[in-house]
This record gives C-alpha cells, structure tokens and sequence, in this order.
C-alpha cells in the first residue's frame, strides 16, 4: 500500500471539478449506498434534467447548492485498492483565490482543469501559480468536456502544448495530460474508447501510481520545539516533529537560535524508547545537558540553516485590511511567533500573467514580494530547500486574523552602516542624570476633543515640577519631519510609525514625551507601542462626544468635512476604532481641563516617572 | 512528510503534531470525551503525545443522563487506568425541567447536548475545547477546518473562517472567543478502526455484536438500556445479535444487526459497509443540511 496521496483539484467555474470526482468516487464504487440514494434523490430534486447530477457530493454547504458554485474547500477521503487519498476541491473564482491557497498548501499534487472547448485561461495559469507558490510540485493537467468536441485530438494536442510552455517557468517535477470527460466519464477509472490516440494512465490509475517523495538533498535533521515537557525534576524532554532527516542517539545537534550544542541522550517517538527517528515522526528528545530551549526553538544538524531578522518573501494577502509597507503583524515560522513589519514591498505579481507591477499595498487574493523585518533574530531557510521552515502566516495583532501567508525567498543582509552604533551613554545613564523614567504618554481621539490642551496642561505641570519633557503634535509633525505624507491610508500607517520612532529617540534621551495625535486605528497605536516598548507606553483614550468637538471646531475642519471639502475625515466620513485596552480614558465635556490633567496625572503618570 | 510511514503513522503524526500545539499556544484547553470510538482514539493520541507526562489538561464528558450505562462504566475505568482529570457536566436545569429524548425530540438535543456543552464550556473559562470529528463524516464537516473558531455565543460561522495554511495554525482568538480542534479531521472511520486494531486500544463493548434487548421503533433499532423506555402500542422487546456503529443516548442511537464480534469482523463489515456511519443517528434524518444548522448553532 503506497502512502497517502493528498492532492488538489482546481479550475475555473464551469469547468467541471465537483463532477469529476464525485463521478471517480461514484465508478470506483468508493460510495456508501445510503450516499448514493441521497445523490439520485437530490439529483432529482434539482433542476438540472434528473440526470446524476455528480458534483451534489461535493458542494456541500447550502449557500453553494443553493448558488452553484464553490465557495470553500471541500474534503473527501476514499481508498482504492491502491492507495488512500484525500482530495481538496477547491473555488476557481479569482475572488476565492485565498481558499484555494488553503487546499494548495496541504496537497502533494494539483489536478487542474481545463474546458477544451475554452482551452486555457488566465485562471489557469493563477491557478498554477498559487499552487506552485504553495509548494506543488506535482500535475495533472485535465483537460475536460472532451465529448463536447468528438474527442478531437488537434484540439486536446494544442491545450496541452500550451500548458507545458506555460509550466515551463515554474519548478515542476512531473506532469500528465489526460483527456476526459468528467459527465460521461471517459479516461477517469479506466482508459475510454473515444480516446484511441492517449496512451497514458486515466486519471484515478495515475493518482495511485505517482510518487510524491521528498527532494534527495534534505537529509539534515530538523526539528522545530512544540513545547518542552518537564513532568518532574527528573525529566526535560523536547517535544516536536521531525521536520526533515533522521536523528539517533548519541548525535550531536545544534540549538537554534544560539550557538549551543547538545548531545541526544534519548529519544521517545510517541511513547516508546527509539534508537532513530526519521521525518515525518512525533518524538520526544531529551538532551546530554542543560541548555536554553524553549518553544520556538530549533534542534538541527543543518548547517545552512539562517538565524537573522530580515528576510524577503512571496507574499500571498488573504484579509479584507490591506497590506501596507510599514504595518506590524505577528508572523509565524515552524512553531515560533514573533512581531514583524513588512519593510517595503518591492512590487506585486499580477496572478494571471506574472507580470511585476509597483505597489505601495497589497490587497486580498493579490500577490507581492516584500522585504520583512523581524523583532528577533529566528531560524529560518528558503522554502524551496525546506518548506516547513520556510513558510510563514501574518496574524492580525487587532483582530487575530491570519492576514497573509508567505514563503521565504532569501534572507537579506541588513547593511552594515545601519547596524546600531554601540554608545558608551546608555538610554539608563540620560535618564539617571534627570532623575527620571522616560515614557511616552500617547493621546488619542478625535480631532477637537482636547488632546493637544491636555498633553499642553500636563506637560507645563511635569516641567514645573522639576521633570524633563517634549512634545509632539500632529500639527507640527506634519509641517517638518512628515510633510512628505498625505492622507490616505498608506501614508498615515508612515505618519505614526515615523512619530512612534522619534518619541522612542526621546525616549532614549531621556524625556517624557507627550504624544498627541488622533491616531484612528488601532494598528498603528499597537505598531507606536511595539517600537516604543510596551513597558514605556501609556495610551490616554480622549473620549469626548463627537458632538461636542463638532461644536468646539476649533480649525473649522468638521464644518469643511460636513461641505465635503476634506474626503476621509475621522469620526464623519472615516472610521476612529476606540483603543481596547486604554490605561485611562478622559472626557473632556465631563471635566474641566485641570481636572482632567491632574486625573491622568495621579493614575497613569506620577506612579511610573520617579526614581 | 517521508515516504517510508505508511498512511496510519501519516495520520498519528498530524494529530499530535495538533494536540500538541493547542497544549503549547492555547490559555486553558479542554479535551471533550463522549466515550465513542473517535473519542477513544483521540485520548489514546493525547497519552501518547505527552508521554511520560499526563495530558496537561482535563478531559470533559457532557452527559445527557441517557447514556447507554456501559458507556459511563468505561468512562469511569478509563480515567482511573490513565489517571486523568474527567470533568463530567450535566445541564441540571434541562434535567429538572425533565427534558427527555422520548418526548421532546430536537429540542432536547438542543438542550441536553448544544446547551449543557456551551455551559460546561463557560463554567470553567476553556478556550479551546478538543473534538473527535471528522471531515468524512458529512458534506459540511467536510468544509470545517481544524481549528473552528466559535464567538461569544459558540456559533460558526462557515463563511468566515480563518485561512488554514500548512501547519502554521494561528490559535490567537478574541476576547469571548473560543476554539474547537478537531485532530482526527483527516481520518476516515475505516482508519479509525485500523488504528484501534493496530494500537489495540481498549473501547466500550457495544461495538461488538452481542444478543441485546431491543424494540425496532421507526425504521431504527432501539436497545432497551433501562425502564425509562415506554414502549408504544404493538412493540415488544426482543432479544437480537445487534451492534451500534455510533454510541450516544441510547434512545436515539439505531444499532445494527450484525454477526462482528471481534475487531476484524467490525472492519470487515465496516470496508463492505453499505451505509455511512451517520445514518444510525437519528436526529441526521431531518432535513438535508440539518448538520450545517445545528453546528451553526453551536452543536459540536
């Protein structure tokens, strides 16, 4: 019996995928009867002549019966007497590309359908694309609704010579194009009387042939930590699952990041002793010494394994918030997490025909090539020489999504001229010699509800008392340091990220840096407090009824808004996203601006600035 | 993943690989235990993933109070062999309100399994709570992924669901949210039974064809467990070799007649079988997509 085969089958609309392999499951007798009575009854039900209706196994969420199509990826299991399989069918539509990514990045094999009365598409090559990208390296190329031309050969011979021109430019390792007829049946479990002039495999007996092995050259050992176990004092055991190689004990592995080393003393797979474990295998590692592991950490052999902060990826966008050079995500590699920001995107590929084309974002379902800095110094390698430590997911710091996904192209050099100066005046030493804890108080809120009065009020009070302070305004920062920055999106994710890195300079000055700004999304807040530092970051939530600021209108900006003379005005034509964790929220229409200054004063402030 | 495992070692490997992430990323996870089969394999994973640690975390049966009574003993003797944590809870409001599968149908799947899991969920603040579905088992499993994420009232929504990409699973979930993890998505109940063979795991004896007490009720075969089962005009109790292919309330769970009463003959029956698994419970029969409805409505 040949291992799993987990494959995927893609294409566009109409072009027949549901029912080629409900109609494999159905002729290779791999249904349950109780299964097949449901078919012939809803077949009947539905609207399309009382003909088996084969692709009714499939689309199985109602909203999809009820349009037609395919909106998720499926899952079917069946075994022949060859092989097991698991199918993914998934969305052609452009608008479910992501979706297909999800079935693509679980598959060894692609089958990818074609209509030859259509011959191939600009979906085609997106599909061969986001499956190459997701690291297939296997194809069938189905070419389908046969019947619909008299299994014409010169039709099915010029498909398929288009395809393998077109498959030419991707890292393919095998390819098959078969004709078929997915209604009828033809060239699918057994070889078809219509097609005299193919020769190869029909499809199902292909399937349970292929090989789908691993490539020759990743024998090093890699294991990335899933979690380390320490029922008693006793025992310490590194739990994860052989990436790639074999590991015995006695072998001696590197621990990335670092540059320790340790001896294997012994190994579990599973729950019992072993002398070797091989790729693929659960195990339980338990080293010579005590070293520093934890979750995230790498157990490997390989030497070319990178540990560094700055990498460039094939990034695939998959949320509804675009993606912006600049924004802070969460990115996970094998079993370690860590914030990062996407640097610059360097230009994004036009899915149908490859071309690179600039962009400042990437919107869902498009795909780029971004230079991404991490927080932490990770282990890391290119996708192509090891996939599990290779590919990446973007996680929402807000609302928790998996936001993108992405492979590793290359790590990058950062250059040498920007490598932090290392001073003999420490951040600690400025701020010993003013007697006091730098921080940075961020305001946030509408435009007129009094931030830049209260950050005033409060920083006359700190100064008077003796204490070293800045202060830096929206206004202002706009007419030096960002007058190079409009309004859209793009450019205020930039306006915070620059302001966030200047009050960390101050920061390190020494001072207490007051910070007022509307700052509507709280994206940008997380990303100011991520290069801030949590430990040094106070947001003040100014929450003052939209109502009263209109009526303040001290610059007349909510009268030129409700004209319509400014687009995308916070709190009238734009969104403001109140902060979910404020260490304090004020309202100004409810205090006086003394009271309200010396309220934030006493509970977010005095406590946290005195040495 | 290597050639040289064979399709059993392939699917042993991605469930723990996910059991034990949710135990390394998830703030307090909970594995739901309903004694069946998928159940039994699910906890033999969770041993073997730790090993020689326990399982670092409980283990929760939401029972009905119309469990079949051999299933609640091997409840009990499983959790005293591995020395594990068995939350047991129960929605004693639906009990005193005397809700039963006789008389209340829908309504009391509803209530005794929908309601008393999201309370037993709630009661102790789990955010992540283990499952033993599979995809195999019907057309909208089919499309859930293996971690399912629920809102603040345990709802699903199948046309949000998180992008799934590798194994790079993305645990991270909203204030109120929670999770359900489904480490057997990928088995079929053939590799269930294979699996339970090959690693000789122990499970209650109502799978095996024995001479029981039934009535045959609406094209079903009902065992007679205790004397809360009236019967109804014309039924009478016989004693017939039956077999259940999915354990639940005994009320509602059809039993099949069946001469397999070893392992082999359960998979050789089960290879042949003309009819999916799910067609023994009878609240499936509804009305076509009846699972996608109850799993929006938080039915696991």
């Amino acid at each position: 019996m040949k291992p799993l085969l987990k494959f995927i089958t893609c294409g566009s609309v109409d072009d027949g995928k549901s029912t080629l392999i409900g109609h494999m499951l159905y002729d290779a007798k791999l249904l349950f009867t109780d299964q097949i009575k449901a078919l012939e009854l809803e077949s009947k039900l539905g609207s399309r002549a009382g003909n088996i209706d084969y692709s009714l196994l499939l689309d199985g969420l109602m909203a999809e019966r009820e349009q037609g199509i395919t909106i998720d990826v499926a899952y079917r299991y069946f075994t022949s007497s060859h092989r097991s399989f698991i199918v993914a069918d998934t969305p052609g539509h452009e608008e479910y590309t992501r979706n297909m990514a999800v079935g693509a990045s679980a598959a060894d094999l692609a089958v990818i359908l074609v209509d030859v009365t259509q011959g191939l598409t600009s979906q085609t090559k997106r599909h061969l694309r986001i499956c190459a990208l997701m690291g297939i390296r296997h194809f069938v190329l189905a070419v389908n609704k046969m019947d619909l031309t008299g299994y014409d050969r010169k039709h099915f011979e010029e498909i398929k010579t288009n395809f393998e021109h077109m498959a030419a430019s991707f890292n393919i390792a095998s390819l098959q194009v078969i004709p078929i007829s997915a209604t009828e049946g033809d060239n699918i479990t057994e070889n078809s009387s219509h097609t005299p002039w193919y020769t190869g495999l029909p499809l199902l007996p292909y399937l349970e042939l292929i090989e789908v092995g691993q490539t020759p050259a990743q024998d090093q050992f890699v294991m990335p930590v899933q979690r380390v176990s320490r029922p008693n004092h006793e025992f310490r055991g590194f739990q994860g699952q052989v990436e790639t190689g074999t590991v015995s004990i006695g072998e001696e592995l590197q621990i990335l990041p670092g540059n320790e080393s340790a001896t294997v003393e012994s190994l579990l797979f599973a729950d019992e002793q072993a002398e070797e474990a091989s790729a693929g295998q659960p195990i339980t590692v338990q080293l010579n010494k005590e070293v520093d592991v934890s979750r995230g950490s790498v157990l490997t052999t390989d030497k070319n394994l990178q540990v560094n902060d700055m990498l460039s990826a094939s990034v695939l966008w998959m949320d509804d918030r675009p993606l912006h050079s600049g924004r802070n995500y969460l990115i996970k590699i094998g079993t370690r997490t860590v914030p990062g920001s996407v640097m610059k995107i360097k230009h994004k590929t036009d899915t149908n025909t490859g071309e690179k084309l600039p962009a400042d974002r990437i919107y869902k379902n498009e795909l780029a090539e971004c230079e991404i800095s991490l927080a932490e110094r990770i282990p890391f390698d290119k996708f192509s020489a090891n996939a599990s430590m290779g590919s990446m997911i973007f996680i929402d710091r807000v609302t928790n999504m998996t936001s993108g996904c992405g492979v590793v192209e290359r790590s990058l050099q950062r250059s040498k001229n920007i490598e932090w100066q290392k001073t003999e005046i420490t951040p600690d030493i400025r701020a010993r010699q003013k007697g006091q804890v730098p921080l940075t108080i961020w305001f946030t809120g509408l435009s007129g509800s009094g931030k830049t009065t209260l950050a005033n009020e409060i920083e006359k009070r700190l100064a008077s008392a003796g204490y070293h302070t800045t202060l830096l305004d929206g206004d202002n920062v706009r007419h030096g340091l960002n007058k190079d920055l409009g309004f859209n999106e793009g450019d205020r994710v930039e306006n915070i990220r620059r302001i966030a890195e200047v009050a960390r300079l101050m920061n390190d000055g020494g001072l207490i840096t007051l910070a007022s700004f509307i700052s509507p999304y709280e994206s940008d807040r997380e990303n100011a407090r991520e290069i801030i530092g949590n430990g040094q970051f106070i947001t003040v939530y100014v929450n003052t009824p939209i109502e009263v600021c209109e009526q303040r209108d001290t610059k007349g900006l909510y009268r030129k808004a409700r004209a319509g003379e400014i687009t995308s005005f916070t709190g009238v034509t734009g969104p403001y996203e109140a902060p979910s964790h404020p260490d304090i929220t004020v309202d100004t229409a409810q205090y006086s601006v003394e009271d309200a200054a010396e309220l934030i004063l006493s509970e977010v402030i005095r406590p946290k600035i005195s040495r | 993943m290597s050639n040289v495992h064979s399709h059993l070692d392939q699917l042993e490997a991605e469930a723990i690989y996910i059991i034990r992430e949710v135990a390394a990323e998830c703030e307090k996870p909970v594995m739901l235990y309903s004694i069946g089969k998928d159940s039994s394999v699910m906890l033999h994973l969770a041993i073997k993933a730790f090993y020689p640690e326990k399982p670092p975390f409980p283990f929760m049966h939401i029972d009905t109070t119309w469990k079949f009574k051999e299933m609640i003993h091997f409840r009990d003797q499983k959790a005293a062999e591995y020395g594990i944590e068995m939350i047991v809870h129960t929605n004693q409001k639906g009990l005193d309100e005397g809700m039963n599968p006789f008389d209340h149908g829908a309504a009391y799947t509803d209530i005794m399994k929908t309601e008393a899991l999201k309370q037993g969920l709630d009661k102790y603040g789990f955010t992540a709570a283990f499952g033993g579905g599979r995809r195999d088992e019907e057309k909208s499993r089919a499309k859930e992924r293996v971690f399912s994420f629920r809102n603040e009232y345990h709802t699903w929504d199948p046309r949000n669901q998180k992008p799934e990409m590798w194994k790079l699973y993305n645990t991270r979930i909203n204030q109120g949210e929670s999770m359900r993890v489904f480490p057997l998505s990928n088995w079929t109940e053939k590799d269930i039974w294979q699996y339970i063979r090959r690693e000789n795991i122990d499970i209650v004896p109502l799978y095996f064809a024995k001479e029981r007490p039934v009535v045959h009720r609406d094209n079903n075969i009902i065992m007679v467990d205790d004397d809360r089962m009236k019967l109804q005009d014309g039924e009478t109790i016989r004693r017939e070799k039956v077999r259940f292919r999915t354990l639940g309330c005994y009320p509602l769970t059809g039993g099949v007649h069946s001469d397999a009463d070893t392992l082999d003959a359960i998979i050789d029956e089960t290879l042949g079988a003309v009819s999916s698994e799910r067609t023994s419970r009878v609240i499936d029969h509804e009305a076509s997509g009846s699972m996608e409805r109850r799993k929006r409505e938080g039915y696991f």
